[in-house]
């Protein structure tokens, strides 16, 4: 048995072993720098394949979805296809518009991949498996998603074009206003932990009570947290249906539309890796990060549990992208407003009042009743107000 | 409340998921090159020439009359008339057109060329294969390529070429009558031009 034991947490740090036996042959000298190297490069690797495997996915269970096939002639069951992409984007010509500012235009695309994939620093992936253990981790990993934004205003600005300008313009509107939910909904876990550390705040998560683990997602603030920080993701990584930047019926491609060839599939990569990024976000934050969901299940590798948790969330964003259709702007722009904001606010309060009242049925009862009230009276309120009425246009006149 | 449509909407997309894989029914794509639909009869594409018999030179029925050419909407046949005649698949000496060249890249499929042609030589084909990687010399087609016979013809339009072909039968039908007719009343004026011209030379009274 201990034996067992033994192998399964050697199976857990497997490479965190194997990292360290190759340093060893290194300069003592060198080894901090060699092995931030080694991470990184891990890290890319890892998460680039996962971004392959995911269009893959996504144009598979998008199609089941609308009842075709998918992807099927690349490779046995179109699995090769994403290298079939990679190859013709790679092959296409790099058109930049002439009035471009041809060094932001380029700047763009490498901002973002560079921003999307410094996320993964603080995101614990495993058992003692993260880049660097920030005491601000949570801070830093906003911080560095806000850069996002950028990128996507320097594209949308550089190529000179009425749709990059109207697709930056709306990415930003939407970016900064779902950030403040996003950022909302996570202060629960940060109040609750009493820590910013990514790392602290999953090994907190790690403990069990009989077989149950302790994740956030099971208390009333931290399931109303977790949703509302998953409807913010998704808003903040322009995944349908908040996919407006790049509304292809209106705007073309949005802020993309002058990107061509292998920049354009850098901004899909980009896109893809801060949406894997976020997800990992809320998997540290809510779902326990590399812990196993039963107490039972612990000799599966702590990495396992974590890429599970991320396909299983990256399926729900493909299921809801197969679902549901674009926003309007004014929606979107009140959703974030006017249900959101709300909501998160009065889940602070919520995890306040949790952690004050006494453990017990009572506290569950409290919270949930002040999590699903607030809820309907809302979603209430947006309902009545749709009105509608012959839209006048005030310049036509 | 918020999120009710956006749970049915989901069971609804997972419905379709699962359903994918367990009924085929579900699935209308049809994997193209392994698999064809039957051609529609009334479909159509680009214009094809119709021969008779078995030699597509000898039956063409296109006489060169160039209406085609001066109808076509943008201007994509192209016809050069023969200098010398040619019988045809009755056996009567026409035209013929020693050059006839569609782009398709140009066609625009309206099928003007099929009404006004008088002679029911040109016709809509429904071959849809007609990817190229020349796309010059690979969609401009010839009169060679554009021939079909008219057996093809009954295939892919059976309706309409039934038609097509009692309306031609008939024509014949009728000129050969006509033929006759006209035969036999020059052979009855011959016949009366001898008997009249015979006539004066033998009462001739000086
Ligand atoms: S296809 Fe018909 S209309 Fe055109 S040249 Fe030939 S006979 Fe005339
Ligand atoms: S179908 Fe129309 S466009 Fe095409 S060749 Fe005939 S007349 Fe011209």
């Amino acid at each position: 048995m201990t034996h067992l034991a033994q192998l399964a947490q050697e199976l857990d740090q497997i490479f965190v072993l194997a990292a360290h036996w190759l340093l060893s042959y290194l300069p003592a000298a060198l080894q901090p720098l060699c092995s931030a190297i080694l991470s990184v490069a891990a890290i890319i690797i890892v998460f680039a394949t996962l971004f392959a495997l995911t269009t893959w996915l996504e144009r598979k269970g998008l199609g089941r979805m609308q009842n075709r096939y998918g992807p099927n002639r690349v490779g046995p069951f179109g699995m090769l296809q994403p290298i079939a992409d990679g190859v013709k984007s790679l092959t296409k010509e790099d058109i930049v518009p002439i009035t471009a500012d041809h060094a932001v235009h380029f700047l763009a695309p490498v901002l973002l991949v560079t921003a999307s994939f410094m996320d993964y620093a603080v995101l614990p992936i495993g058992r003692n498996m993260v880049l660097v253990n920030l005491n601000a981790g949570v801070l830093f990993f906003f911080a560095i998603g806000s850069m996002m934004e950028l990128a996507v205003f320097m594209a949308g600005w550089s190529s000179r074009s009425k749709y990059t300008l109207l697709g930056a313009m709306r990415a930003i509107a939407q970016m900064i206003s779902y950030e403040v939910p996003l950022v909302l909904a996570s202060i629960v876990v940060i109040m609750q932990a009493g820590s910013l550390s990514t790392v602290s705040i999953v090994n907190m998560q790690a403990t069990y009570s009989g077989i149950w683990p302790h994740w956030f997602v099971f208390t009333p603030w931290g399931f109303a947290g977790f949703v509302l920080f998953m409807v913010a993701a998704t808003a903040e990584s322009n995944r349908s249906p908040f996919d407006l930047p790049e509304g292809e019926s209106e705007i073309i491609a949005g802020y993309y539309t002058e990107y061509s060839g292998f920049k354009f599939a850098l901004f899909f990569l980009g896109e893809y890796i801060g949406m894997f990024a976020t997800s990992g976000m809320a998997i540290t934050l809510f779902l326990g990060g590399w812990s196993a969901p039963f107490s039972f299940l612990t000799w599966v590798p702590s990495y396992v549990w974590f890429f599970a948790k991320l396909l299983a969330i990256i399926s729900v964003f493909i299921w809801i992208r197969g679902t549901l259709p674009r926003l309007r702007m004014d929606q979107l722009m009140n959703l974030a407003w006017e249900f959101m904001l709300p909501m998160t606010l009065l889940n602070l309060l919520t995890a306040g009042i949790w952690h004050f009242m006494p453990a017990g049925s009572s506290r569950w009862l409290v919270c949930s009743t002040m999590v699903v009230v607030p809820c309907i009276l809302l979603s209430r309120g947006l309902k009545h107000r749709k009105k509608f009425q012959v839209r006048t246009y005030h310049y036509s006149e | 409340m918020v999120g009710e449509g956006i749970l049915k909407g989901m069971a609804e997309t997972a419905r379709n998921f699962f359903g994918s894989f367990v009924s085929k029914d579900r699935l209308t794509t049809v994997q193209y090159p392994e698999e064809r639909e039957l051609q529609i009869e009334a479909a159509r594409d680009f214009p094809f020439l119709v021969y008779d018999g078995a030699d597509w030179q000898q039956g063409m029925r296109c006489v060169a009359c160039q209406i085609c050419e001066k109808e076509c909407p943008p201007k994509c046949i192209f016809i050069e008339k023969s200098k010398d005649k040619k019988p045809d698949a009755n056996g009567k000496p026409q035209f013929y057109p020693a050059v006839f060249n569609i782009d398709i890249s140009v066609c625009m499929s309206c099928q003007i060329c099929v009404e006004v042609c008088p002679f029911d030589a040109i016709k809509m084909n429904v071959d849809y294969n007609l990817s190229t990687d020349d796309r010059f010399a690979g969609l401009l087609l010839n009169k060679q390529r554009l021939s079909k016979s008219n057996d093809y013809y009954r295939k892919i339009h059976p309706t309409e070429a039934t038609a097509v072909d009692a309306r031609l039968a008939e024509e014949r039908a009728r000129q050969k009558a006509k033929a006759k007719s006209a035969a036999e009343a020059k052979a009855a004026a011959e016949a009366r031009l001898t008997t009249t011209a015979v006539q004066p030379a033998s009462g001739e009274p000086r």
